[in-house]
């Protein structure tokens, strides 16, 4: 392998991780508000996506308009999931509200396939996120340069809304002891709605940055990133959202390195995901950045 | 723990008393035909089984009885999964009990459902499943469609003689049989054709499903391929090419029938012009009665081109009516006797015969992508 060619397979390594670190931002910010794995975080993700091809292509509004419309709308849909899913089930065992999380993920992809139709619908890109760049022999597709910028900022605001703000304090106060929060007068009920809100909006720009990069909108399109960011979320230190980052950076090298320097391993490419979640929570249960906080799910 | 495993019990014991009460509803009537259509509606195959649906809905509409009896379509979705086709073949041929079977696209799905149908003793009629296994040692399995191995030949006669190529880069879906075989049948080909071993530069893989082959593709660009075969699912395709054309890569992409579909252009967009590809039918050239009349209802049903599987699916279903009217019974045994004296039926996607190893020898058609269009190119002949 040429160093052109070792370069050009980085770039491919760098925009994939870095899609799927800002994926696992949002499962991770939930987790490690409430504890709760949200495997319906995949399905909002799907939603997001499909939002915004409606604005675009069916409504035909200026895409940033739809992708801003998009974000609010799967906000809302996100806040409205936790309440009809989530919020019931406050009290009763993790068990119980882990089980409802898989059910409303079953039942947002059965009713997408009803109401978006199955046939895989073509993202329109605008020539903005379309345009290539070309470094010595390298191709970089605009939309590679803007998903680690987008990763980037969203990162220090997430930081910033964690560790800066009222409700920031409010949410790791909310993470540490629910009772105990709920005892300092916090509205517990006010701070789980606004994490979901976040991490709602989170999974919509990573589904309209999916849809960018590849722009191909199905209603199972979030099965397969929603698990692999999991284990992204999960190798990083779940509830740490550094440790997300690093955990999709990781995932996005070792998929694409597998094939680039052991190309007839392709196939098994995905296991070695899943292999790799396996090692890591063997040697370091808490992920590479976790914190070790004693109960887990 | 205890929670969990009685909730577990109580589910099983749900979904066994479900099966149950599914079994003692299913007496079949005498006054209707059941043909059960078996296709991928959903997931990664879903609108290639969603334009095999719409033929043979077309078909079910303009000649819905036979015997005197009317045709009832059960439909069943095998979900583009190996493991949901055999479980979808088995509600066909157990629960329903149809009279015979329509499907599926994409050979491995076919695949799954024949042992079953086999079992049953139902005759199934592929669309345009390819792969040869498909009807092999399956005496209850049809096809209306050629096979990949004539399909690999004209695909390589075409990239060695009309475009004179000399190296060839294959990428594969290493999941589907269809495309594994259509590979090994190109390759095969197009080695005897060049008399060169290394013709072939590179072969790379990928999983049904898959979004990104940057990687794949950076692989192949080092060896500078004249020519890129890549059969395979139509979305992967079309992503394949665009993500080709963002990496510089100018390569002439060629791929099988699979492509057939109008998913392939919206996906592809500008990047897949000038892709040439094999397929069944051609819906700018109507070659016989039959496809006049099949162009003209389906424009007036759905308000759009049919896809070449659309035809086929059409065929499959008049194949199996007249096979119906010929042994005047609608039992599943004889109709697959009578399948198998099929001959020179005029199909809308040209004549069918069915020859002894239950396939139907028909010629292929190469298109092209024109300003966002299928264009025909040319006729081969087995």
């Amino acid at each position: 392998m040429d160093l052109q060619t070792f370069l050009q397979q980085f770039v491919n390594a760098l925009s994939l991780g870095s899609l799927y670190a800002l994926i696992a931002i949002g499962y991770t910010m939930v987790y490690g508000i409430l504890r709760l794995i949200n495997f319906a975080h995949g399905d909002v993700f799907m939603i997001g996506g499909y939002l915004a091809f409606y604005g675009i292509s069916t409504f035909v509004i200026p895409w940033w308009l739809a992708v801003a419309l998009a974000i609010a709308l799967t906000t809302l849909f996100g806040v409205g999931l936790e309440r009809a899913a989530y919020r019931p089930l406050r009290d009763s065992p993790r068990i119980s509200i882990m089980i409802s999380a898989i059910g409303a993920s079953f039942l947002i992809e059965n009713l997408a396939i009803v109401l978006f139709d199955a046939r895989p619908k073509a993202f329109p890109v605008s020539d903005f996120f379309a345009a290539n760049y070309v470094f010595s022999g390298v191709y970089v597709a605009g939309i590679s340069l803007i998903i680690p910028l987008v990763t980037i900022v969203l990162l220090a605001v997430l930081l910033w809304i964690v560790h800066r703000t009222k409700t920031g304090m409010a949410m790791r106060a909310v993470s540490t002891d629910i009772d105990a929060a709920r005892l300092m007068a916090i509205d517990v009920d006010r701070i789980i709605s606004i994490t979901f809100a976040i991490g709602s909006a989170l999974a919509a720009i990573g589904g309209i940055m999916w849809a960018l990069k590849y722009p191909r909108l199905e209603p199972l399109m979030g099965i397969m990133p929603g698990l692999k960011c999991f284990i992204a979320a999960v190798v990083g230190g779940i509830g740490s959202i550094a440790g997300a980052v690093l955990g999709g950076l990781l995932l996005g090298f070792i998929e694409l390195m597998t094939i680039a320097f052991l190309p007839e391993l392709t196939g098994y490419k995905d296991a070695f995901a899943f292999v790799l979640l396996i090692v890591v929570l063997l040697v370091k249960p808490t992920g590479l950045l976790g914190k070790n906080q004693g109960e887990k799910v | 723990m205890k929670k969990i495993f009685s909730l577990l019990t109580l589910a099983a014991i749900m979904a066994a008393g479900v099966s149950l009460t599914g079994c003692s509803n299913s007496g079949s009537s005498s006054d209707v035909i059941k043909i059960g259509v078996f296709e991928p509606l959903t997931g990664a195959n879903g609108a290639g089984g969603a334009d095999e649906h719409d033929g043979i809905k077309l078909a079910n509409k303009l000649f819905p009885t036979v015997l005197g009896k009317k045709v009832q379509l059960v439909v069943v979705d095998n979900k583009s999964d190996k493991v949901e086709a055999a479980n979808a073949a088995t509600v066909l041929a157990q629960k329903e009990k149809v009279n015979a079977v329509i499907g599926s696209w994409g050979s491995s799905l076919s695949m799954s459902g024949g042992p079953i149908f086999a079992e049953a003793k139902i005759p199934a009629v592929a669309v345009s499943a390819t792969n040869p296994n498909v009807t092999k040692g399956n005496d209850y399995y049809f096809r209306v469609c050629f096979l990949d191995p004539f399909q690999g030949v004209v695909g390589a006669t075409y990239a060695a003689k009309t475009l004179n190529a000399k190296k060839v880069a294959i990428i594969r879906e290493v999941s589907n049989d269809y495309s594994v075989g259509l590979a090994k049948f190109f390759a095969d080909e197009f080695v005897k054709l060049t008399g060169d071993q290394k013709s072939i530069v590179a072969t790379a893989d990928y999983n049904t499903g898959d979004q990104d082959f940057t990687a794949q593709l950076t692989n192949i660009k080092q060896f500078e391929p004249d020519v890129i075969f890549a059969p395979g699912n139509y979305t992967e395709s079309a992503l394949i090419i665009k993500q080709a054309r963002a990496l510089g890569m100018k390569a002439q992409f060629i791929g099988g029938d699979t492509w057939d579909v109008t998913s392939f252009l919206e996906v592809g967009g500008a990047a897949v012009e000038g892709a040439v590809f094999s397929t069944f039918f051609a819906n700018d050239v109507p070659i016989n009665k039959t496809s006049e009349a099949f162009l003209k209802s389906f424009r007036e049903e759905y308000k759009k081109e049919p896809a070449a599987v659309s035809a086929l699916g059409y065929d499959a279903y008049l194949v199996i009516l007249e096979a119906i009217k010929r042994t005047n019974s609608a039992e599943p045994q004889k109709i697959r006797d009578a399948l198998t004296q099929t001959k020179d039926f005029e199909g809308s996607a040209g004549s069918i015969t069915i020859n002894a190893e239950r396939n139907a020898d028909k010629a292929a058609v190469f298109k092209t992508v024109k300003d966002g269009k299928f264009v025909f190119l040319t006729t081969v002949k087995p």
